[in-house]
């Protein structure tokens, strides 16, 4: 019987090694998995490169973690957020490594790296900053700048529910990069408000079948969620 | 001269949308257009992490953390509205799905380059997000912006010396002065604030303009 439901965060985050690349699903605080992230924060990996949108709020969450100065590096779209300061700090002082990605590129290139695909020309950042010395080619009288998928070892996501199979279901907006970043990583580790009976799922509305998700933990955050947290 | 109000320019920006319009309005200063358009109007507003269909932001105490928009703000979905993935909003964006975008700008350049993500500052945090997949993917991009910066310099420009999100994407630029076409024959003013000349809106915006 195949049962990837664990018992515990710690559990859910065995085996990430120093050096590992690791993308962080969500969208400001929605669909941040700040309970993996502590678990992460516990098991001590360093030197870490992360992929989340933003680059943390607060002390919470991923913010928590680049404060143990265990992150070298951070592919992210908008690091720069009203409450931002311990990205902020780190930055400044040169402590940590910033790959900025428009928003756009890096769901494509988190997409491509499930999808197989070697590389891709995206109109996207054409002439712009964020492509110079990158390949280009004009398409049918556009132009083009060539981007490369993003890989990761392992992903922390966070859905509402799953099952032992690691079939998923998100709720609102916290789906986010859930589902890509799932599909993009050798290892993906979910986090869900309750694990569901098999078959409980509707199978019309599963959003992230199991094969992309290797571990499922439930953890109860809706005391946490009943907390209001800054934007 | 009477210079636009802010509610005025949203309310300007609002008569351009028309029914069954596909929305992306940026952050800040476009997001003030939701309030103006016609409650009797079917205007679908996306955002960017995942909803199509958004609401008004919800009363106090109906706030839901997993129901946010672009800027991380609590709102609401509307009937008939729907949430996806990443993958499937940006499609939606840099596929060309999109009717119009409403962005903010520090800068646009007399031939529609765009500047919004970055002052350029050594000190400065870079952050992009979605602005430069809007401008290089919605069907017509507006800019909404200051007609001129604190200290009186023009925000449009013969050339950006802010870092570009695109080239050669706006259509129309809708300021507190005037609102203003980008065409392959220049820039064109559609209107102008009462009380303004053609030579004098030409003169503190410092580029050749032409009336529409």
């Amino acid at each position: 019987m195949i049962d990837k439901a664990v018992a515990t965060p710690a559990a859910a985050v065995a085996g990430i090694r120093d050096g590992a690349t690791v993308m962080i699903g969500g969208f400001g605080t929605a669909g941040m998995p700040s309970e993996l992230i502590d678990a992460l924060i516990d098991q001590g990996a360093r030197g870490l490169t992360i992929v989340n949108n933003n680059a943390g709020n607060a002390d919470l969450g991923l913010a928590a973690l680049l404060k143990t100065k265990r992150v070298r590096k951070i592919i992210c779209s908008f690091p720069r957020q009203t409450d931002s300061y311990v990205f902020d700090a780190l930055y400044r002082a040169g402590e940590i490594e910033l790959e900025l990605v428009p928003q756009g590129n890096l769901a494509e290139r988190i997409r491509a790296a499930g999808a197989g695909i070697g590389a891709f020309f995206t109109p996207t950042g054409y002439g712009t900053l964020l492509a110079e010395g990158k390949e280009t080619r004009v398409i049918d009288g556009r132009h083009y700048v060539l981007e490369y998928p993003i890989h990761a070892d392992y992903a922390l996501i966070k859905a509402d529910k799953g099952d032992r199979w690691g079939n998923l279901v998100y709720r609102k907006t916290a789906r986010n990069f859930g589902p890509i970043m799932a599909s993009a990583a050798k290892c993906t580790i979910a986090q869900v408000r309750e694990v569901v009976p098999l078959g409980a799922l509707d199978p019309e509305n599963i959003v992230t079948p199991g094969i992309f998700v290797q571990r499922v933990v439930a953890i109860d955050s809706s005391a946490a969620r009943a907390r209001p947290q800054a934007a | 001269m009477k210079r636009y109000s802010r509610d005025q320019m949203a309310a300007r920006v609002a008569r351009d949308i028309p029914e069954g319009s596909y929305v992306n309005l940026g952050i800040g200063l476009p997001t003030l257009v939701a309030n103006h358009l016609p409650k009797d109007r079917d205007i679908f507003l996306h955002s960017e992490n995942g909803l199509l269909g958004m609401g008004p932001a919800p009363s106090p105490g109906k706030e839901d953390p997993d129901l946010i928009n672009a800027g991380k703000q609590p709102v609401t979905l509307l009937e008939g509205g729907a949430y996806f993935h990443h993958g499937d909003s940006f499609a939606m964006m840099r596929g060309g799905h999109l009717d119009f975008c409403v962005l903010g700008a520090f800068q646009v350049s007399e031939g529609g380059d765009l500047a919004n993500w970055h002052t350029g500052a050594p000190d400065a945090i870079p952050a992009v997000g979605g602005a430069m997949d809007l401008a290089i993917g919605a069907k017509k991009v507006y800019v909404m912006m200051d007609h001129q910066t604190k200290d009186g310099q023009s925000k449009i420009v013969a050339r950006c010396t802010y870092p570009l999100t695109s080239i050669a994407c706006v259509n129309r630029i809708f300021t507190d002065l005037a609102v203003i076409d980008v065409t392959s024959a220049g820039l064109r003013v559609v209107e102008m604030a009462d009380g303004l000349t053609l030579v004098e809106l030409e003169n503190l915006t410092g580029v050749p303009l032409v009336m529409a």
